[in-house]
């Protein structure tokens, strides 16, 4: 879990599960706390960052869980 | 529902015959069946047809009779173009180059060339001019986008770069006069009310251009196999046709997207609407809908009567969503194509309007949200 302080596991779903996953959890976090979608889904590379411009909260950036599947970090701004 | 209520808004994919197509398309299957190679009356007739064509063609664009070149497809007239301009670079060791966002059929070719180079555009799919190489084998850059309708800077980037530069024109057609600046333009027929199977490929007299694949001996060696003159006439035919009207259509056009941008805009939450608002192709504009899974809303939207393509990755074969999205980096599921047809009206663009808010409320249901 390092560097998010909520990890999605979104590993088996398809565009657009992760991103509703997002939308559905990311206020489980608080204001300033960083939110990890795991997925295996390319979509997901485009569409983590295009959610955080339309819903004005801060994309960090891609690194690995520790399996080595591609996270998107997002950082709750509201 | 029933066929006749169906409304095809994809004119992107495919048009409709144009009525002027249709009736020269008939009166030429008898007349134009013949080898225009071979020198006895039939043949005569079937090589008369051809020449018209030809130069029917040439007068709709704008360009030399000796600048037009018959293919057997849009694709294949990009692949003649992009290869054979490229042939003297890439003996050279020069890479091909092309902008992100530019058809499957120019990717495809330039990567069973060589390694190219691939040039960013910004958010509204609009090519980053300055990031165009100074030299390459080739640089191609589309007239317009094929699927969010941002015209291209084809000047800017001509003046940018010493590359022969390949216009693929596929998406503007007939409806746009052609930029000067290529050395190599490809078009398609069926994407101006022309038969499938008609493209026409564009070499700048003077350019440097070589044959990328076998030579055939036909009356135009560019291209290869026997012409289907037929359809080649009933493309010229739909061709002038098409640009004689276009003025008239596009300002229809132009504005009947103005519509759909403003009421998607105002009555469908959370949606992306992209490309360039103005300089665009006057009849397309393409929206995403943030939490719709973009398979289910064309079927969606086919059940309600309404034809439109998907650049969504779960619309496409390779599970990849679209490059030209990806490469904007705007929003890539729940995506909608709308392309209006020639006879598109206000009253069709309206109720595709009328209808959307619900469809897209009711799949956000479907997954809570």
């Amino acid at each position: 879990m390092n560097g998010a302080d909520l990890e999605l596991d979104c590993r088996t779903m398809l565009c657009p599960m992760p991103i509703i996953e997002l939308a559905k959890h990311f206020r489980d976090v608080e204001v300033g706390q960083v939110i990890g979608v795991v997925a295996h889904d390319v979509a997901a590379r485009v569409d983590v960052p295009a959610w955080c411009r339309m819903r004005e909260q801060q994309y960090l950036g891609e690194d690995t869980a520790e399996d080595g599947a591609p996270r998107y970090l997002v950082r709750r701004l509201s | 529902m029933s066929n006749a209520a169906r409304l095809d808004l994809d004119a992107a994919s495919s048009t409709p015959l144009h009525p002027v197509a249709r009736d020269t398309f008939l009166a030429a299957l008898d007349r134009g069946y013949a080898d225009s190679r071979r020198l006895h009356g039939a043949a005569r007739d079937a090589r008369l047809l051809l020449d018209n064509a030809r130069e029917a063609t040439a007068e709709a664009l704008g360009v030399r009779a000796d600048e037009v070149t018959f293919t057997p497809s849009g694709t294949h007239a990009v692949h003649l173009g992009l290869l054979g301009l490229a042939q003297r670079g890439l003996r050279e060791g020069l890479p091909l180059a092309h902008t992100a966002v530019e058809h499957s059929s120019v990717v495809h070719a330039a990567q069973w060339a060589g390694t190219p180079l691939t040039v960013a555009v910004d958010t509204q799919g609009r090519v980053r001019v300055d990031e165009v190489p100074s030299q390459a084998a080739v640089m191609a850059c589309q007239s317009a986008n094929h699927e969010v309708g941002t015209i291209q800077p084809v000047a800017a980037v001509r003046e940018q770069t010493t590359a022969p530069l390949f216009v693929d024109a596929c998406a503007s057609g007939a409806r746009m006069e052609l930029e000067p600046g290529w050395d190599a333009a490809a078009l398609s027929a069926h994407k101006w009310g022309g038969p499938a199977g008609v493209g026409v490929l564009l070499i700048r007299k003077g350019a440097r251009w070589r044959a990328p694949f076998p030579a055939d001996d036909r009356v135009d060696q560019r291209s290869v196999g026997f012409e289907n003159v037929p359809a080649i006439l009933a493309a010229a035919a739909s061709l002038q046709a098409v640009v004689a009207e276009r003025d008239e259509v596009n300002a229809r056009h132009h504005a009947l997207i103005d519509v759909v941008r403003r009421r998607v805009a105002a009555e469908v939450p959370d949606v992306e609407i992209v490309g360039d608002p103005d300089a665009r192709l006057p009849h397309l504009v393409t929206f995403s809908c943030l939490y719709v899974d973009g398979e289910a809303l064309v079927h969606e939207l086919d059940r309600h009567g309404f034809g439109i393509a998907s650049g969504s990755a779960c619309t496409s074969s390779t599970l990849a969503p679209s490059h030209v999205l990806a490469a904007m980096g705007v929003l890539t599921h729940g995506n909608v194509r709308l392309a209006l047809q020639r006879e598109t009206t206000r009253a069709h663009v309206d109720a595709f309007c009328d209808a959307l808010p619900a469809v897209v409320a009711q799949l956000r249901a479907r997954v809570g949200l």
